[in-house]
């Protein structure tokens, strides 16, 4: 696979305070990446430094196999950091000229990218005047002026109210089944396990996991269940041996796999014991849980 | 290069205040020195006219009008201060670099419009001298028309020094308010300094050192014209002979602290995490 970004051993300090510590990873093209860790886990920082904002203090990282400068690989990148950055004065379709001399493209593209993010009808009107979703959305058609190799974006759908939210990650969808390589960063989990296939966790500027989505954690989920004969069936889950742990809450008992079961032979084994579940759901670990799992193991 | 004037002046052009005080910037001078050579008849009382004192015959007429032209620079020291100030408040410096303007670009795209609106502000004073000193001056011979031409260009060099001075505040202070107090402050310390060097050391010394200093270096380029003309009226008074002349020491200097600023003013953006 063609690497797009490539982070090696890439550490930043603020006085006292790590914000990023030793962290490396590798953006391939075609995939859609995710960042995810809480607030202050340093996923800006990572972002400001490979966007040349924000200076490393060790480290180092490369754009595109280290073929062209970072100068010159950022006209081939879209980004959006934090909040959408334009001049108020202008009009939308005077920012994003000025967006194509700064990235030296042509600007017969700008009706073309008002129009994916639904903005062609307001392109006179003056910045200031925009709503916040309609800002966040000027600044994602921005983005894709340059038809980028990759889109950066960092909490794209902070501060939205739920239509925009929506808005925002139908635009990405559909970004990312042109084929478009996005690199997302969020603390948002549902969001980016509805986006991404890949995903890198960070927590207080240390890397936890990199990988598939599904990989996260070595899982064969777990069954949720419900029976009139609620101790027996507790009892039978315990010595089973491909259980390997039993959570009972009032009448709901979670029980994790050790190994791969399907739920029909469960059940199938259950009714052959004599017990008649009234419930059986299976169920992998959410996203949202096996952060959480993620991050509380290295909890002090 | 034309890229990025191009840059900068979509910012300025679109934006209300900076527009207002650029047109200002080149009418205000203009106008004063049209009025100023014009007849004004006070209601029949008696005629001003400042032409007859002679300050527009050449060649004294380029000394005159680029020494005053000057005053009105503050005016686009506004509009360099607030053109800094409002790409740190707008966070655009961060956008700008994220879409692939260089630190450098950036900092350039600045300087070359600078150097863009001295050389207008030069070449319509210039030739708005021309024709005044045409009008009223009794040689028109070449060689005495355009002596003393390097006023001129000391009135290039004299905006573009200050102007890069104004740019590096403005990138030291990010806010436009507080660059200009800045300005004011180095005014104050220069003047203090040069107060104190008068006292401890030498004179020559004190002039020595002072005339190496930013804003009184830039002073230096155009000396004030008062004296001169007062100087044409009263031929035998030589205790008032001063050195008016524009040296090229003078502009050297100038053109230092000018480098001086605007390297600084990369460096600081280099270093600074946005």
């Amino acid at each position: 696979m063609e690497p797009i970004l490539t982070i090696n051993n890439l550490t930043k300090k603020f006085g006292y305070l790590t914000a990023v510590k030793d962290l490396s990873f590798t953006i391939n093209k075609g995939n859609v990446y995710g960042i995810l860790g809480p607030n202050g886990s340093g996923k800006s920082t990572t972002l400001g430094i490979v966007l040349n904002v924000v200076n490393k203090t060790q480290g180092d990282f490369q754009w595109f196999n280290g073929t062209t400068s970072t100068h010159d690989a950022l006209k081939q990148v879209g980004a959006i950091i934090e909040r959408p950055n334009f001049y108020p004065y202008m009009t939308a379709e005077q920012n994003l000229k000025l967006v194509c001399k700064i990235k030296g493209v042509p600007q017969n593209k700008i009706d073309e990218k008002l129009e994916i993010v639904g903005l062609l009808d307001r392109k006179t009107h003056k910045f200031k005047t925009y709503s916040l979703g309609m800002k966040q959305r000027l600044a994602i058609a921005s983005a894709l002026l340059n038809d980028p190799e990759i889109l950066i974006l960092d909490e794209p759908t902070n501060g939205l109210d739920p239509q925009g939210i929506h808005q925002i990650r139908q635009i990405i969808k559909d970004i990312a089944a042109n084929g478009t390589t996005i690199l997302l960063a969020s603390h948002l989990l549902d969001e980016v396990e509805k986006v991404c296939s890949h995903v890198v966790v960070l927590r207080k500027g240390e890397k936890l996991y990199s990988g598939r989505v599904d990989e996260m954690i070595n899982s064969h989920g777990f069954f949720e269940l419900k029976a009139e004969k609620h101790q027996e069936l507790v009892n039978i889950l315990e010595s089973h041996a491909k259980i390997e742990k039993v959570k009972v809450e009032g009448e709901l008992i979670t029980a994790f796999l050790s190994e791969p079961m399907s739920a029909s032979d469960f059940n199938k084994l259950m009714f052959e014991k004599g017990i008649l579940l009234s419930h059986l759901v299976k169920r992998k670990e959410s996203l949202e849980e096996q952060f959480l799992q993620l991050t509380d193991g290295q909890e002090n | 290069m034309l890229r990025l004037i191009q840059l900068e002046l979509q910012k300025l052009w679109l934006n209300k205040a900076s527009r207002v005080l650029i047109i200002i910037s080149f009418i205000l001078p203009f106008t004063v020195l049209i009025l100023s050579s014009i007849k004004i008849n006070f209601f029949g009382f008696f005629t001003l006219e400042l032409g007859e004192l002679g300050i527009f015959n050449f060649p004294i007429i380029w000394h005159v009008t680029t020494f005053f032209a000057a005053q009105f620079k503050f005016f686009f020291a506004i509009v360099v201060v607030s053109m800094i100030g409002n790409e740190y408040s707008n966070k655009t410096l961060k956008q700008n670099l994220i879409d692939g303007l260089s630190k450098k670009e950036f900092i350039l795209s600045k300087f070359y419009t600078i150097v863009f609106f001295s050389l207008c502000a030069t070449l319509l004073i210039g030739l708005a001298t021309y024709f005044i000193g045409l009008y009223y001056s009794s040689y028109t011979e070449a060689s005495i028309v355009f002596r003393e031409v390097e006023f001129l260009l000391a009135y290039f060099v004299k905006l573009v020094g200050f102007f890069s001075l104004c740019l590096f505040l403005g990138m030291l202070v990010k806010r436009s308010a507080f660059a200009l107090g800045f300005l004011f402050l180095l005014y104050i310390t220069e003047s203090i300094t040069y107060g104190l060097m008068r006292w401890k050391l030498t004179e020559s010394i004190a002039d020595g050192v002072h005339n190496f200093m930013p804003l009184q270096s830039m002073w230096n380029l155009i000396n004030q014209p008062i004296q001169r003309i007062v100087m044409t009226k009263f031929p035998d008074k030589t205790d008032m002979m001063y050195d008016y002349a524009v040296h090229w020491y003078e502009i050297v200097i100038v053109l230092g602290w000018t480098a001086i600023f605007v390297s600084l003013s990369y460096q600081l953006l280099k270093k600074r995490d946005l």
